[in-house]
């Protein structure tokens, strides 16, 4: 018999063999729950998931996980009105994550180390003809050209972009980069036939298994303004399409543009980089009414563009414009006032937006919307079958970022109907609400401002005005993102259980609960920096 | 305070651990390979303060030694719940105590390391009861003759084991099975009790720290500059109880950080007589936002006397602001 210790007889036992887990009546369940970035993003990027890589400067694996949303983040972070940082939870902590910032810097890192897209393993045989090659268009033929379908972009015009090239000016979005983000898109095989324009859209759906019309909003609406002798009236959509032609539209000294719009900035802006001395915006409202975004108004301000309110142009004759006060009444809708007052102006470019050119679909009956353009379904198709249609040509916000998202969804559907299959929207996961999160456990940073070149010289020329992020502070920004609903192995709810009971599995698996003995306090969930944690009440 | 800070942005040195820092800037309790000093299966209750802060503080003090350590443990809530006979869920060589004398057996177990020519180091530990009343003779005297131990006292701020009852470190208006909250000042009385980590720093020994479990990378400097040291050490650990504080199981850690954030309990090192630092507190609040989850203050709400106790607290808290220095001006932006 083995000696025992005095008075001991029985053998040391181990706590492990009483399972304490019986004591559950709740338990902790790691969840992904939806970013609010992620839910504002009109192309659907998983933002924090592309984060994630890139807060550890794992850099080509953050391209590859934004990419499979969005192909072209040099120009989305350039281009988009960032409405994933308006919803940013960091923005109730201190200031929201420079998301557009970090999409750029990864895109310009892509363009810099020449980083391309896997090309599918199959082909499936089929063929997809897409009208336009504006941002919709190069998304959806993207999208598909991913699936292993064979595609084919016709465009009117004599270089691909659509609005980019030809409505953005080239200080938003310079052309090179423009450039390498589509040649990266044809570079999976995709042919682009230019200057060729489809004027009859089921006669050019022969050979084709399915359609995408993404041809966007090209016609200027015009407003009557009566004009005398010497007027020059020009649309702000034929003054941004003619930049980039060989020779820069001629506007004159004083410059007045009648609109209150992103377009309407953008003109007024060029106008200034042209030469003009005076770029007077005139608008019917006043400025919180304006549909331009404030960023945008204030850059333009910095450049000596100038803004005048609550006005509406009556006549134009011999280089003078006469406009009329105007007055806000009950319900917010501009009334004129009667009191009159001259301007000087060389030239008056219109910005009042943009129609669709229908010509294409007019022989196909229904497809036309009650609210104006292409009239679609849920899954971006027309009346006409295997016809369908995204971008600016059908009723939604007009942006690029919306553009994108349209030929993102609509791939993904003409995908399906290809294979005879309804595409279905996965379910969303719950929203990652500012609630959940346990801010104790981040730290205040400043946000990265961008350096703005010096607003007294960026108009002489059209050089880029918001500079890019470095290494360093594209770093910096990413790994102030919050991975809201979403673990970023930070290892509180393996260190605050008092149990043990939280087993780690390694870098980038993150953890598993051991139910034998979780007591189900909840001290993990509540102590989760970023709400990763659920706990669900157990089944009796 | 004993160790930098470092600049991570996402979330500072707040967390446990997080991929994003070199293994060196980690906690022990986030390393795979730490002790588990404390096992799975013991029989605290859910959201043990105590049994969280005995892991926090054991595993940084194996960690610190190389794992060469031993351990008296004072009779109470940690020794009952992990150790009933013949379980333990100790996984360092660890020694049963009475209440009141386990500051003498880690002298005793101190002595006969030296007189073997072991290296080996030792801690004791109990709650506040066994501590700061029952365990005073003893542990006063280990400080006196400066035995090499470090001692770590859990403070869950009453005798939680036996049924709540009120020691020398329950706080003033605290509602316990022994100040009822009856009559006309209800709960536990004002201008009693004892400031042990002050009346251990008055002894002259080489280091005494307070510490919670709300704050890990601080509650692991104390323990691993302690153990560097030498002679008696002393570190006060607060740990709250949801049972006997009437608190939410989740809320353990919480409560912990409140307690520090409102001032009620300073987090502090020193030695020799000394203060040598503190911890500044990163967000003053209120103490009603401390009181108000307990339900041992719950009497301090159900009307409007409770205001002036409330007062008399936030008094208190502010005495401690002001005496240890925990909110930094120049940090005030």
């Amino acid at each position: 018999m083995e000696h025992k210790p005095f008075a001991i007889t029985l053998d040391v036992g181990s706590s492990r063999a009483n399972h304490t887990g019986s004591w559950r009546s709740e338990r902790p369940v790691y969840a992904d729950h939806l970013p609010p970035c992620n839910a504002a993003c009109p192309a659907g990027e998983d933002i924090q998931g592309w984060l994630y890589f890139a807060e550890e400067g794992r850099y080509r694996e953050a391209f590859d996980s934004l990419t499979v949303n969005n192909p072209m983040p040099a120009v989305m972070g350039r281009v988009c009105y960032h409405p994933c940082e308006t919803a940013c939870n960091r923005g109730k902590l201190d200031s929201a994550v420079g998301i557009n910032a970090v999409e750029r810097f990864l895109g310009d890192e892509a363009i810099r180390q020449n980083w391309r897209f896997a090309k599918p393993s199959t082909q499936t045989g089929k063929r997809v003809l897409i009208v336009g090659a504006g941002p919709s268009g190069l998304s959806a033929a993207y999208h598909l050209a991913r699936r292993g379908h064979a595609v084919t972009i016709r465009d009117a015009g004599p270089m691909p972009g659509g609005m980019m090239r030809f409505g953005i000016p080239k200080y938003r979005l310079p052309r090179d980069v423009l450039d390498a983000e589509i040649a990266r898109i044809l570079d999976l095989g995709v042919t682009m036939e230019l200057n060729t324009k489809v004027d009859d859209i089921k006669a050019a759906m022969q050979g084709f298994d399915a359609a995408f019309l993404a041809i966007g909003a090209q016609l200027a609406k015009r407003a009557y303004v009566p004009a005398g002798e010497g007027a020059r009236i020009l649309d702000a959509v034929s003054v941004l399409r003619s930049m980039e032609g060989a020779e820069a539209p001629k506007l004159g000294r004083r410059v007045v543009v009648y609109g209150g719009g992103n377009t309407a900035i953008d003109v007024a802006r060029t106008a200034r980089r042209l030469g003009a001395e005076e770029a007077l915006i005139v608008y019917r409202r006043t400025r919180d009414r304006m549909p331009a975004h404030d960023f945008e108004v204030e850059e333009a301000v910095d450049e000596g563009v100038m803004l005048k309110w609550l006005s509406t142009i009556k006549h134009m004759e011999d280089g003078k414009i006469t406009v009329e006060r105007m007055q806000l009444d009950d319900k917010g809708f501009p009334q004129p006032t009667g009191t009159l007052e001259t301007l000087e102006a060389d030239s008056l470019i219109l910005a009042l937006g943009q129609d669709v050119d229908l010509g294409l679909i007019k022989d196909v009956p229904g497809l036309v919307s009650e609210r104006g353009g292409i009239d679609v379904d849920p899954g971006m198709m027309t009346k006409l079958p295997g016809l369908f249609a995204g971008g600016d040509a059908v009723p939604a916000e007009r942006t690029v970022t919306v553009a994108m998202g349209h030929g993102k969804k609509a791939a993904a559907n003409i995908d399906a109907w290809l294979r005879g299959q309804i595409f279905e929207q996965p379910a969303k996961h719950t929203e990652a609400a500012f609630e959940k999160l346990n801010t104790w456990y981040y730290t205040d940073a400043p946000h990265q401002v961008r350096a703005k070149l010096d607003a007294a010289r960026r108009v002489d020329g059209f050089a880029e005005v918001v500079q890019g992020l470095d290494a360093d502070t594209a770093l910096f920004e990413a790994r102030r993102c919050l991975s809201c609903g979403n673990c970023f192995e930070c290892d509180n709810c393996y260190g605050v259980c008092p149990d043990n009971a939280i087993i780690k599995l390694g870098a980038g698996n993150r953890y598993r609960i051991d139910t034998d003995f979780c007591k189900g306090c909840g001290l993990c969930a509540a102590e989760c920096p970023c709400g990763a944690i659920d706990m669900v009440p157990e089944q009796i | 305070m004993g160790y930098t800070p470092v600049k991570f942005y996402q979330t500072g040195t707040h967390t446990i651990g997080n991929r994003l820092l070199p293994a060196d800037a980690r906690t022990v309790q986030s390393d795979d390979d730490r002790a588990n000093a404390l096992s799975c299966g013991h029989r605290a209750c859910q959201g043990c303060g105590e049994a969280l802060g005995a892991r926090y503080a054991v595993d940084a003090a194996m960690r610190a030694v190389g794992g060469d350590l031993v351990a008296a443990n004072a009779t109470g809530c940690l020794e009952v719940f992990s150790t009933p006979y013949p379980e333990t869920s100790w996984q360092i060589p660890w020694i049963h105590s009475l209440f009141g004398n386990a500051p003498a057996i880690a002298t005793g177990l101190a002595a006969a390391m030296k007189a073997k020519g072991k290296a080996t180091r030792v801690i004791a530990q109990g709650g506040d009861g066994g501590t700061t009343d029952i365990g005073f003779g003893c542990l006063s005297g280990m400080f006196e003759r400066n035995d090499d131990v470090l001692y770590i006292c859990y403070d869950n701020e009453a005798y939680m084991n036996t049924g709540v009852q009120r020691s020398s470190a329950t706080p003033p208006a605290a509602r316990t099975a022994t100040t009822p909250a009856l009559g006309a000042a209800p709960g536990n009385v004002f201008g009693q009790g004892k400031d042990v980590p002050r009346i251990a720093l008055a002894h002259e020994i080489p280091y005494v720290a307070t510490a919670t479990v709300a704050n890990l990378r601080d509650l692991e400097a104390k323990v691993t500059h302690a153990m560097s040291l030498h002679g008696a050490r002393y570190i006060h650990v607060l740990v709250p109880c949801p049972l006997g504080w009437g608190t939410a199981s989740h809320d353990t850690i919480k409560i912990a950080r409140l307690a520090v954030e409102t001032g009620l309990f300073p987090v502090f090192e020193g030695g020799n007589g000394d203060v040598t630092g503190v911890l500044k507190i990163r967000a003053k609040r209120p103490v009603e936002e401390y009181l108000k989850p307990q339900k041992r203050f719950a009497h301090l709400f159900k009307d409007a006397t409770g205001a002036a106790t409330i007062a008399r607290l936030q008094a208190i808290a502010d005495r401690n602001i002001a005496r240890y220095g925990l909110i930094d001006p120049a940090a005030e932006v």
